[in-house]
């Protein structure tokens, strides 16, 4: 497993999301350039893991794409990805604002 | 020797068996089952109760602030708040504070103002730099990173890893070699600021635990003032140990109230399942299950207690501490173990907190020294030998 999560986009449409497990994971969602809105896990009080959480996004309109990664230590990887993203760019992604305020942690990944 | 607790001592645990069964049970219901940590907001409001219990800062020595608690009472208070399922490694996800980097008790008068005293005001963050890829139950031989003096600094190069909160801290402790014929004796600690430029946080490393995480850390010519040696230049390996020694009393307490959490679960649901036309309580097998947990509870009780005892005392409690570690960490991991076997199928979801414990308490047989190093400890009192 690679320090960012770097599997090729998908489509946000119903049938990509329909065609989901149910697992359990980390995901990030991008606008149509692939610049990284939110990133997100899909914990264990989600009712259909992953499957669950991109509908939710689908449904609120909140990207054009996604990609996923299943495992089962999605809180520490949730954090990596934050962590990651804000040595890359910064700043964390507009969608994940509201994690500054419990204040992520820095990485300096190389 | 009786363990029964004081009157005061049973009230004061009365008091924190309330607040983990009111306070933190009904928010953990709302967190993902692997959550360590609550929102802000909630974590102040449960500090304003242990604080108005007279318990926050437990473990912080009462000239610097804390509550005057005695450490056989402190040891009962432990055995108490880990039983919730963030329990073991986010006690009510540190609603009673903490002692923090103990070995900053140590400082000198200006490293006390600089790190100390911002730590305990919550104002700072520490994090705790030993362990590195070479090894971390031997440290003393298993210290690679260098540290060599340059004027008025020392120069760090090499790496840590499992070093947990790095990454969001503002200052570790990090042990590092200064003298490479000395073994244990060449060992210094450095406070270094989380700026300090050739300082890195490389990566995280996961875990069976998923909702708190090991980093590893990089020093590439990382340059800190001698003002920041903590101690003694060369005596640094004894900082450690003697943080070692202390943490396994509480290290046993989280372990034990786990076990005891996870044995009342068992014993609620041996009375409600039915099989075969018989409650589950009924049965010899669960019977005997249940009976063993006991055992090693009690077992491991009386160890740890027996540990908090002596040092209460002002005695040596190195080979106490040391079974009573490796007692409740392995006693707790079979309790857990068979709790699981008697939830059957329910006992692996993440609708029970088992799952959780299983995977964690794994950790507990390594953390802190792993059983052999408990081992080799009580075995080099028993024969009066130095450690090799």
């Amino acid at each position: 497993m690679g320090v960012r999560l770097e599997k090729p986009w998908r489509e946000l449409t119903a049938a990509n999301v329909a065609a989901l497990a149910a697992e359990l994971g980390v995901y990030q969602l991008a606008d149509a350039d692939g610049r990284i809105v939110r990133i997100g896990y899909a914990g264990g009080r989600t009712l259909f893991g992953l499957r669950s959480e991109l509908e939710a996004a689908l449904r609120a309109g909140e990207a054009a794409k996604f990609r996923t990664e299943v495992t089962a230590q999605y809180l520490s990887r949730y954090e990596e990805l934050l962590m990651v993203h804000a040595a890359d760019n910064g700043v964390l992604p507009p969608g994940n604002a509201a994690d500054a305020r419990r204040r992520t942690g820095r990485l300096s990944p190389g | 020797m009786d363990f029964e607790p004081t009157e005061e001592q049973a009230l004061i645990v009365d008091q924190v068996r309330r607040f983990v069964r009111e306070e933190i049970w009904p928010l953990e219901a709302k967190l993902d089952p692997d959550a360590s940590r609550v929102e802000p907001e909630d974590h102040a409001r449960l500090v304003a109760k242990t604080r108005a219990m007279g318990l926050y800062g437990l473990g912080i020595p009462p000239e610097f602030g804390g509550p005057d608690v005695d450490i056989v009472t402190q040891t009962l208070i432990a055995i108490e708040t880990s039983q919730h399922r963030a329990g073991l490694y986010s006690p009510c996800f540190g609603a009673f504070g903490g002692a923090g980097l103990a070995q900053l008790y140590e400082a000198n008068d200006d490293q006390k103002q600089r790190y100390l005293f911002p730590m305990l005001r919550g104002e700072k963050r520490g994090f705790f730099g030993l362990t590195e890829p070479s090894g971390g139950s031997d440290p003393a031989r298993a210290i690679r990173t260098k540290a060599v003096r340059d004027g008025d600094d020392w120069v760090i190069n090499g790496s840590k890893i499992f070093i947990s909160g790095a990454d969001g801290a503002d200052f570790g402790i990090v042990f590092a070699r200064t003298d490479a014929e000395k073994g244990r004796g060449g060992i210094t600690c450095f406070i270094v600021d989380g700026d300090t430029p050739g300082f890195h946080v490389r990566r995280v490393v996961h875990t069976l635990r998923s909702g708190h995480y090991g980093t590893e850390l990089q020093f590439e010519d990382a340059r800190v003032p001698h003002a920041n040696v903590l101690g003694e230049v060369n005596r640094g390996f004894a900082i450690a140990n003697d943080r070692l020694t202390r943490q396994r009393i509480p290290y046993a307490a989280g372990c034990l109230g786990v076990a005891v959490r996870a044995q009342e679960m068992s014993i609620d649901y041996a009375k409600q399942r039915e099989t075969f036309g018989a409650m589950l309580s009924t049965r010899q097998a669960i019977q005997w299950m249940v009976v063993d947990n006991e055992i090693d509870i009690r077992t491991a009780r009386w160890a740890i207690l027996a540990a908090a005892c002596k040092a209460a005392r002002g005695e040596p409690f190195r080979t106490e501490a040391a079974m009573a570690k490796l007692l409740a960490s392995e006693g707790a991991s079979r309790v857990v173990d068979r709790a699981i076997q008697i939830h059957g199928g329910y006992g692996v979801t993440k609708d029970f907190p088992l799952e959780r414990w299983y995977r964690e308490m794994r950790i507990r047989r390594i953390g802190e020294g792993p059983s052999e190093v408990q081992r080799i400890v009580m075995a080099r009192d028993l024969f009066d030998q130095a450690l090799y």
